[in-house]
């Protein structure tokens, strides 16, 4: 039997491993991101979870998305990645 | 040999040619003449007898010294072709060699015949093996024992279908449906952002099943689906079973037989089940989006694998979706819509536009969802459909008109938590008493069979700027 040749249909990237931030170990004096996607009742949601950041003495910057349709700007995802020591995306409805 | 002697006369035969055969014996005065001369042979390896003649068994030789017919005859000088004829013809024989009285009893002039290195059946493969193609993805062999069907699918390129597989030979005869340079980048396909070339494309229309003629339209369409304004992350991203509805119009509908009547939205042509799909596999294998990843829809629907359809211009009384859009006749176009599956507007009875209209209306305010407003809308109208409208004078214009008059909403009858359903209007916006158009845009097409009082709706997304604008772009080849 002979073998038959086909030509890639991918785009032929080797996806780059790349190890997660480190966790932290405590929230006390950290700056959270919430990030509202601009679905109904995100805001519902992360309302709850800022009152709760409150409590164990983390800051909290809030950031909203234009729209959930499409992915977040460049220039938001800079200014989170640039203030913030993690983020909390929220999904809605 | 992998090349030709530097010096010296070389003569191209191949058995299974009359005057190949005619002048072996020529070749053989030369030599006993003291000509350097070197034979290649096509397809016999013992042919010429006696000869000692090189057996070009890949036809690397003929296609790289672009011999057309044989026997071709070359003279080299340099390491390089100083001149050459062909067939045979004795005067220009004696002339190109130099030596006079050659094959005495042969006829004057005899024609040559083809190369193998051009026979129609083999140039594909031989361009393809020789690679003066251009073609530069990478090369996937199948072990000679691996079925190259279930191999594709376990390489994860297939949307659960079987596929085609891409071989160069199929690739380069796609790639002669377009007139773009094969690493012409025709989109950036989300949501992996990746450059699509022409050949990767078209190695995806391969796969599809499309015809080299469909090409051009599925690069158009990808074009489309790949603006911003189409939205192509979001449209694939969404848990809403929504995908690209893909509307041809112009001539090329006719050239490459698309269906733009009877079944219009089912199976059955292989254009239009093809070029959708092709459209999907450029998302699924360039731009990573397979479900399960990017991909999150909670049902999905038949858009996810392609729906691609043509419109009945000629048939229809009022001017076509393109040209509404604001296309020339003359020229081909696909449109890209964001929408669900396709719904039925039924109505058997109505013998007036106005009733049929409202038929229209009932249906359409409950696309998606009755109490949604501001998304849009595509409505293919069937040919019986039009006849009421064709009948009364109604052009595009006045249907529209009057359909989106009838399509103003009450927001006091679509406020959240009105008759227990929580969807809709949020209250205090200072919208109550007023009213809002269901639709923000109204596409219409004008396809089907020509008996059937059906037509059909697709439901929109998020549409407009904070989602899905439908794009139309023209198809050149």
């Amino acid at each position: 039997m002979s073998t038959m040749t086909v030509l890639d249909p991918t785009d032929e990237s080797v996806p780059q491993e790349r190890p997660r931030a480190a966790r932290p170990e405590s929230l006390a004096g950290l700056t959270i991101g919430l990030l509202d996607i601009s679905k109904p009742r995100g805001n519902v949601f992360l309302n709850r979870v800022e009152e709760r950041l409150n409590g164990l003495d983390a800051s909290v910057i809030r950031f909203q998305k234009p729209t959930f349709s499409k992915p977040a700007p460049v220039d938001l995802r800079h200014e989170i990645a640039s203030q913030c020591d993690a983020v909390i995306e929220a999904l809605a409805d | 040999m992998e090349t030709l002697p530097d010096e010296g006369l070389v003569a191209f035969v191949k058995e299974d040619c009359p005057t190949c055969v005619l002048v072996a014996p020529v070749l053989a005065e030369l030599r006993a003449a003291g000509e350097d001369i070197a034979v290649i042979t096509q397809d016999d390896p013992g042919f010429p007898a006696g000869l000692d003649a090189v057996h070009d068994a890949d036809l690397g030789l003929s296609w790289h010294n672009d011999i057309d017919t044989v026997p071709t005859l070359l003279r080299r000088g340099g390491g390089a072709e100083a001149d050459r004829i062909v067939g045979w013809s004795r005067p220009a024989w004696e002339e190109f060699t130099g030596v006079d009285g050659l094959g005495a009893n042969l006829p004057e002039h005899r024609p040559g015949c083809g190369s193998l290195s051009v026979d129609p059946d083999l140039a594909d493969t031989l361009a393809a093996r020789f690679d003066g193609t251009g073609l530069v993805a990478r090369r996937v062999e199948f072990a000679s024992q691996e079925d190259e069907f279930e191999a594709m699918f376990e390489r994860g390129w297939s949307d659960g279908l079987p596929l085609v597989p891409p071989t160069p030979e199929r690739v380069l005869r796609m790639l002669a449906g377009t007139s773009r340079a094969a690493d012409d980048v025709v989109a950036i396909v989300p949501p992996d952002l990746i450059e699509a070339t022409v050949e990767k494309v078209a190695i995806n229309a391969v796969m599809a099943g499309c015809a080299p003629e469909y090409l051009p339209v599925v690069i158009a369409a990808l074009e489309a689906i790949c603006t911003d304004e189409f939205n192509m992350h979001g449209v694939l991203a969404t848990t809403m079973g929504v995908g690209p509805i893909l509307i041809v119009n112009g001539p090329i509908r006719h050239e490459i037989g698309m269906n733009s009547g009877m079944n219009v939205l089912g199976q059955g042509n292989r254009a239009n089940a093809t070029i959708g799909r092709a459209v999907q596999l450029c998302v699924r294998n360039l731009g990573g989006g397979r479900p399960g990843e990017i991909d999150r829809a909670t049902h999905g629907g038949p858009a996810k694998f392609g729906i691609c359809f043509a419109e009945d211009e000629e048939g229809s009384p009022w001017t076509s979706l393109a040209e509404s859009r604001g296309f020339d006749s003359s020229a081909s176009t696909v449109t890209a819509f964001c929408g669900e599956s396709p719904r039925i507007i039924f109505d058997q009875m109505a013998r007036t536009p106005e009733a049929l209209l409202s038929s229209f209306v009932a249906t359409l305010l409950g696309n998606v969802h009755p109490r949604l407003t501001g998304m849009d809308t595509t409505i293919v109208v069937a040919p019986e459909h039009m006849a009421r409208f064709r009948d009364a004078g109604w052009d595009r214009a006045r249907f529209l008109e009057e359909l989106t008059s009838r399509l103003m909403v009450d927001v006091d009858g679509i406020l959240r938590g009105v008759d227990g359903i929580e969807e809709g209007i949020p209250r205090g916006l200072g919208l109550e008493g007023a009213q809002l158009p269901k639709f923000r845009e109204i596409l219409v097409v004008h396809a089907g069979g020509p008996a059937g009082l059906f037509s059909s709706t697709f439901g929109g997304w998020v549409s407009g700027p904070m989602g899905s604008v439908p794009v139309t772009k023209e198809i050149t080849r």
